[in-house]
């Protein structure tokens, strides 16, 4: 999932009398190295491996047909194999497409709409958690838990929402302004922790925490507010943002909007920050060493704060493309749970931009796929959540990954920003 | 159907509605009923548009709060059936409502929590601040209300003041602690009958009142508690039954045979079609004055031939 690979340097122990190694046993033996590509990929094996044993034993029918196993063994491994590819299957067409729809789409009895749907939702998914994700990973960089994503996102509805049905201003200022006001909103809930960090030693984790709680209220509160409440509706919903305001999206069944094409430059210039910038060496600096950098002449206290306050604007971001792209009013659970899908997706990307994005990805995907693999073949949409959970343990759990598959101990030691090395 | 964030097993109006899906099974045998759990608000429009895809000839939308994503997906799949529990979606004649006039049978509940309290002091709370929560506790201090003016009685109402339209909310449907620890300060107020509008945080009200040995009892809503939540049975003094079960039953099996589904008017449940009732007194029925039950069941009367007017801004219009 990472764009880090393990180069062999190595010189070839086993090779060849003129120490030449073949590509090819390069290649095998460099595959089962334990490099974190690696790991990732064994990770997301073993999720859905663990998860095709829970479809079947949350199934009843099949499950029955297990009670005579030994007796015909083929009647239980059918029916669960059936259930399991069908499940699967349906995993994978509501994240990319369904092969029919796109057969529909050729011969003219379909739409291209229809057949880009899948795919147009796992983005409108993912968008938001580029964001939050890389609001995560960013701290953690810098060597601060950033539990407080999903309070920071809520921000970011807050304002960006208001500022989008507040002011009327013409298409595109009124976007550009709204998305500002969401980035501003969720930098001074990210930039509270980071001061007390800085300036009293307060942990962020505590800290943050407490702010999501406040937040949460505050926007439960806030939508039943004159001024902001839509006043023709009684139950807790705002006005709906100006259309100027929303991000520009294909509209009817395709859901996807600028907001992933925003999420890819936010991640290159998370992605320039942290690798090219001045500031970014002095974060990664305080990260791996604070007291050395320190010594070194580097502000740690200005680092935290500026770094939260920048995640906190990463995430009031994703909070801000949340109301402007799909939901288009506030209520009081808009932002769902995308900060706490941060902190995994963070995980999963092993706290690197690229790495950040494809997480999302993969997350969104498995979002739009599990919408599917519930309507159409009743699998409930837990199991998605268990199957984000279980890829991310297994990540954090890399030593349990290797002694399954037994993967040779990997040649080449980079310095990391793994979570299980923090 | 598609449920709201508070998922199938709500043991409220998700819960009900799927029940009334299963029911309808089990008379048109060929009705296939599916249900997909919304897991955030972001999920709703997907969801539907999903059953829309798979041909379904009727999708169920549980709750107010899919208003909005309703009106999107079913403006653009004109051919097929929706309906929508606990609102209305304007200017589609594809959807088909299904609203409770919860207030009339509150009103009754209010009237016979008057009657029976002894401290001349009733209690309510909600679960969150929601129009069909609010509705319940309208209907209920207007029953009080209705009472004090036909005896010359003085009944306070705790928790819910329907003119400011302020009260007390527990902010959640499942935290029964925090159920026990507001019933425990209205008790303290002086309530001797409880109504929590507020899913299972209710239980906890309930649970007071079983502690409390027959002096706190409770008004419970939506389905029987008798059937609901059997184990607290002996302190349950009647039910507010808001009857969502049968209607998605009758609603599923019309739509399963064609039939149309108007969406003027749509379903409007009230007292006179039993949409919404007043839940049987159980064991309370003995304890209960006989005058103070002909009573309800006149009031019941009057506000079904229209003599008695019972008013919420939260009533569907």
């Amino acid at each position: 999932m990472t764009t880090e690979t393990t180069t062999p340097q190595a010189p070839a122990a086993k090779g060849g009398p003129d120490g030449e190694e073949s590509l090819l046993s390069r290649f095998t033996q460099n595959l089962w190295a334990a490099n974190s590509v690696m790991v990732t990929i064994l990770s997301i094996v073993l999720a859905v491996v663990i998860g095709a044993i829970l479809i079947v034993v949350s199934d009843a029918t099949v499950l029955a047909k297990f009670a005579y196993f030994t007796a015909r063994p083929s009647d239980a491994l059918t029916a669960s194999w059936d259930l399991i590819s069908v499940a699967y299957a349906d995993l994978v067409k509501g994240a990319l497409g369904d092969p029919e729809a796109f057969a529909a789409w050729f011969d003219g009895t379909g739409t291209w709409q229809q057949a880009f749907g899948p795919l147009s939702e796992t983005l409108t998914y993912a968008a938001p958690l580029v964001f939050t994700g890389l609001a995560v990973a960013l701290a953690f960089r810098g060597g601060l838990f950033n539990i407080g994503a999903q309070g920071q996102a809520v921000i970011g509805c807050i304002t960006g929402g208001i500022a989008g049905f507040t002011f009327g201003l013409p298409v595109g200022l009124a976007m550009l302004v709204a998305m500002l006001c969401g980035a501003l909103g969720g930098a001074l809930w990210g930039f509270i922790p980071g001061l007390l960090k800085a300036r009293t030693g307060a942990h962020e984790v505590i800290t943050t925490i407490m702010l999501n709680y406040t937040s949460a209220l505050l926007l439960s509160w806030l939508v039943l507010q004159k001024g902001i409440q839509d006043p023709d509706r009684t139950d807790a919903i705002s006005k709906t943002v100006h259309e100027a305001a929303q991000l520009p999206s294909f509209g009817g069944v395709l859901r996807v909007h600028l907001g992933i094409v925003l999420a890819v430059l936010a991640t290159a210039g998370v992605a320039w920050l942290l690798n090219r910038s001045a500031f970014g060496f002095e974060l990664r600096a305080v990260g791996s060493n604070q007291h050395a950098a320190k010594t070194a002449g580097i502000s740690v206290a200005k680092t935290y704060a500026l770094l939260m306050a920048i995640a906190g604007g990463l995430a009031g971001l994703g909070g801000a493309t949340q109301v402007l792209g799909t939901a288009y009013a506030l209520t009081p659970a808009v932002a769902g749970n995308i900060g706490f899908d941060g902190l995994l997706v963070a995980l999963l990307g092993r706290n690197r931009p690229w790495g950040t994005l494809l997480a999302a990805l993969l997350f969104g995907a498995l979002r739009a796929g599990g919408n599917r693999m519930q309507s159409y073949s009743g699998i409930s949409l837990e199991l998605v959540t268990v199957l984000q959970a279980l890829i991310v343990i297994f990540i954090a759990a890399p030593a349990l990954v290797k002694a399954i598959f037994r993967l040779r101990a990997t040649r080449l030691t980079r310095p990391g920003a793994s979570l299980v090395k923090g | 159907m598609v449920t709201d964030t508070g998922g199938i097993d709500d043991k409220s109006f998700n819960a009900s509605a799927w029940a009334g899906m299963q029911a309808a099974k089990t008379e048109v045998s060929n009705i296939v009923p599916k249900n997909v759990v919304s897991s955030s608000e972001a999920d709703y429009e997907p969801n539907l548009q999903g059953f829309v895809t798979q041909d379904c000839n009727f999708i169920l939308a549980v709750g107010g709060l899919m208003i909005t994503s309703t009106q999107k997906i079913a403006t653009a799949a004109a051919d097929s059936q929706f309906a929508i529990v606990d609102g209305v979606v304007a200017g589609a004649s594809n959807v088909y409502p299904m609203q409770f006039e919860t207030h009339q049978a509150a009103f009754l509940a209010g009237y016979l929590a008057a009657g029976y309290s002894k401290s001349g002091k009733v209690g309510t709370y909600g679960g969150m601040k929601l129009p069909t929560v609010t509705i319940f506790m309208d209907g209920f201090a207007d029953g009080v209300a209705h009472y004090n003016q036909a005896k010359g009685k003085n009944v306070q109402v705790i928790g819910w003041d329907k003119a400011k339209q302020n009260g007390t909310f527990a902010e959640s449907f499942i935290d029964q602690s925090k159920g026990k620890s507001i019933t425990d300060t209205l008790v303290s107020q002086g309530a001797d009958v409880i109504m929590p509008v507020a899913g299972g945080t209710g239980l906890g009200t309930a649970q007071v009142a079983k502690d409390s040995a027959g002096k706190v009892s409770v008004i419970w809503v939506d389905q029987d508690g008798c059937k609901s939540a059997e184990q607290y049975c002996d302190v349950f003094l009647t039910t507010v039954v808001k009857n969502i079960e049968g209607a998605v039953k009758e609603a599923v099996i019309k739509g399963a045979k064609g039939e149309a589904l108007t969406a003027t008017p749509g379903y409007q449940g009230s007292l006179e079609n039993d949409g919404v009732s007043l839940a049987a007194y159980n064991s309370f029925d003995s304890k209960i004055d006989s005058t103070l039950k002909t009573e309800v069941e006149t009031l019941k009367a009057d506000i079904i031939s229209g003599k008695v007017k019972v008013e919420s801004v939260s009533a569907p219009k």
